[in-house]
């Protein structure tokens, strides 16, 4: 199958409170593709998480969405997510088609059984009936890159690392072809990260396709091949993850970048917007080196290339109807600092 | 200048964590510590701040050695002293606004605007003030955390993987901030981390953290 698993068109998802409606998730259109791992980053409370859960119809009872979600099966057919009932969720999509790896690993286990307990459970639910669960079990542990004894422990006596690898392992139970994995390697330090991503990245080679929701750039650098950048529920910029990450077109994306310690630590000016009070327009405006003569036109447009940016009033160089690389390197010279 | 010399630490009757590290911050300088995890940088951090006796070794805060701990240590000494943790949700209580966290360490004769400077100094807005950790995000609970630490006007600032959580605006952010308090306000810092280019962008002077000890363990 070469075609994406999971189609989403003008997905979004509004929260109404009290004396606000929050704009979690504005018109964001992407697909997963097998064989491919693609990185939703962006600053924290700009909506991602809300994105994963609104896959997997995880929202809770206030939220309403919009929209188009399609997870495709192999003859075909489709079924569409946000209007799916919830028994054909509960059955047929979370964690069969789409398994999820949760932001916090060491809470989504019990604490008080062990992980060869839980994972041999979750067996059970998938698949009832026979089976020799403890060979499963531990070739799932092998496949997450943890060794079988590990499993026989409870989740406090393992490190950060293994526990990691531990839910990945769960995420994998029922062969899902989709990943999400929400903030897996927050608190993790950098090696730990690396073997995370990496293992995620595995997945992606696999076959699979994988969403990986992070604001963690150096993990999304490393194992993307694509990108997502999102700012105030809005996927700003969208495309290959060498091409962004090398030469990121949306002013959004080229600050994220440069506040990274490896490109000058500069800050973004300002702060992002609230999501219950959205300005019109482009939210980034207030924020943006080019607000001058813009006129905030904020619809995400494809490029010519396979890219897609949102953005009315391009950096130099960027998104022009461009004829080669050559000619937008030169016509970025001008503006470059060298 | 806060100094230690041969400090050797540990929990209970656990082995030694840290194994004879020596370690001096001087005002207007930024020291960086890095190391993996379990290495032993944040008990580093729980003894300079004098909240975790160490088995031997010295430690002199201006001068004059530190010889009691936690709430025994002269409260002059304990605010000259202050800690910035990884994670600010653990470090706020959820039931407070931001603006009582901002105020917690500020002394009873801080003047009535005090509050408000500090988070002006953070870029905490005053809509933010009225607000309790869990609507907010992490980089401004964060923020909120840095303020009420400079609430009492310490000396050494130590901060324990304080980027760690947050998404890469808000730690370069925090970490201007925290270098500004450095250079303009005289104080010194030591920032614990793993992250090499994070440590090499903000610091005067970077540790690894095996070349801190005497005894490699």
């Amino acid at each position: 199958m070469t075609g994406p698993l999971l189609t989403a068109r003008e997905l979004s998802v509004r929260f109404r409170l009290r004396d606000s409606i929050v704009q979690a998730v504005t018109d964001a259109s992407f697909e997963l593709r097998p064989g491919r791992l693609l990185a939703l980053v962006g600053e924290s409370g700009c909506g991602k998480s809300v994105l994963a859960s609104a896959l997997l119809g995880l929202l809770p009872g206030n939220a309403e969405i919009r929209g188009d979600v399609r997870l495709h099966s192999g003859n075909g057919r489709s079924l569409e997510l946000t209007t799916a009932p919830e028994r054909v969720l509960a059955r047929q999509v979370r964690g069969r088609r789409i398994a999820l790896v949760p932001q916090s690993a060491a809470t989504a286990l019990t604490p008080v059984r062990t992980v060869r307990a839980q994972l041999t459970e979750t067996l059970r639910e998938i698949r009832p009936g026979g089976g020799d669960r403890g060979r499963e079990a531990d070739a799932l542990a092998g496949r997450a890159g943890l060794v079988p004894d590990a499993l026989d422990r409870y989740p406090h006596e393992l490190s950060g690392g293994m526990v990691q690898r531990a839910v990945l392992a769960f995420a994998l139970a029922a062969d899902p072809d989709i990943v999400l994995a929400d903030e897996p390697t927050s608190g993790l330090d950098r090696p730990l990260v690396d073997t995370a991503v990496d293992a995620l990245r595995g997945l992606a080679d696999d076959g699979r396709a994988v969403l990986l929701i992070t604001h963690d750039i150096a993990a999304a650098e490393r194992a993307a091949t694509d990108v997502a950048v999102m700012y105030a529920s809005r996927i700003v910029e969208r495309g290959p993850a060498a091409e962004v990450f090398g030469d990121p077109w949306h002013p959004y994306t080229r600050g994220l970048l440069d506040a990274t310690p490896a490109r000058g630590l500069r800050p973004l000016p300002g702060h992002p917007p609230n999501l219950s009070d959205l300005p019109e327009g482009c939210a980034f405006r207030d924020r943006c080196p080019r607000r001058d003569a813009c006129t905030g036109d904020p619809s995400l447009v494809d490029v010519p290339g396979g890219r897609s940016l949102a953005c009315a009033r391009p950096p130099d160089g960027a998104a022009a109807p461009m004829e080669s690389g050559i000619d937008r390197e030169t016509a970025a010279e001008p503006s470059g600092e060298r | 200048m806060l100094s230690a010399t041969g400090l050797v630490a540990g929990y209970r009757r656990g082995p030694d964590v840290l194994t004879g590290v020596s370690v001096t911050l001087e005002p207007g300088r930024v020291v960086g510590v890095q190391g993996p995890s379990g290495c032993g940088k944040s008990t580093l951090i729980r003894v300079l701040a004098l909240l975790h006796p160490p088995r031997a070794g010295s430690l002199s805060l201006d001068g004059e050695a530190v010889r009691r701990h936690r709430y025994a240590a002269p409260a002059a000494q304990r605010r000259r002293v202050g800690v910035v943790f990884q994670h600010p949700r653990a470090a706020a209580d959820p039931r407070h606004t931001l603006r009582r966290i901002v105020s917690a360490h500020l002394p009873p004769s801080a003047p009535p605007g005090e509050t408000d400077r500090l988070a002006g100094l953070v870029g905490l807005t005053p809509d933010l003030l009225h607000r309790r950790p869990h609507e907010v995000s992490d980089g401004q609970l964060q923020r909120a955390c840095l303020a009420r630490t400079l609430g009492a006007d310490p000396r050494y600032l130590l901060c324990d993987e304080m980027t760690a959580m947050l998404d890469a605006s808000s730690a370069a952010t925090l970490l201007h901030l925290l270098r500004d308090q450095v250079r303009a306000g005289g104080r010194a810092a030591l920032l614990v981390s793993h992250d090499p280019a994070l440590l090499d962008a903000v610091c005067d002077e970077t540790l690894q953290w095996p070349d801190l000890q005497q005894l490699h363990p």
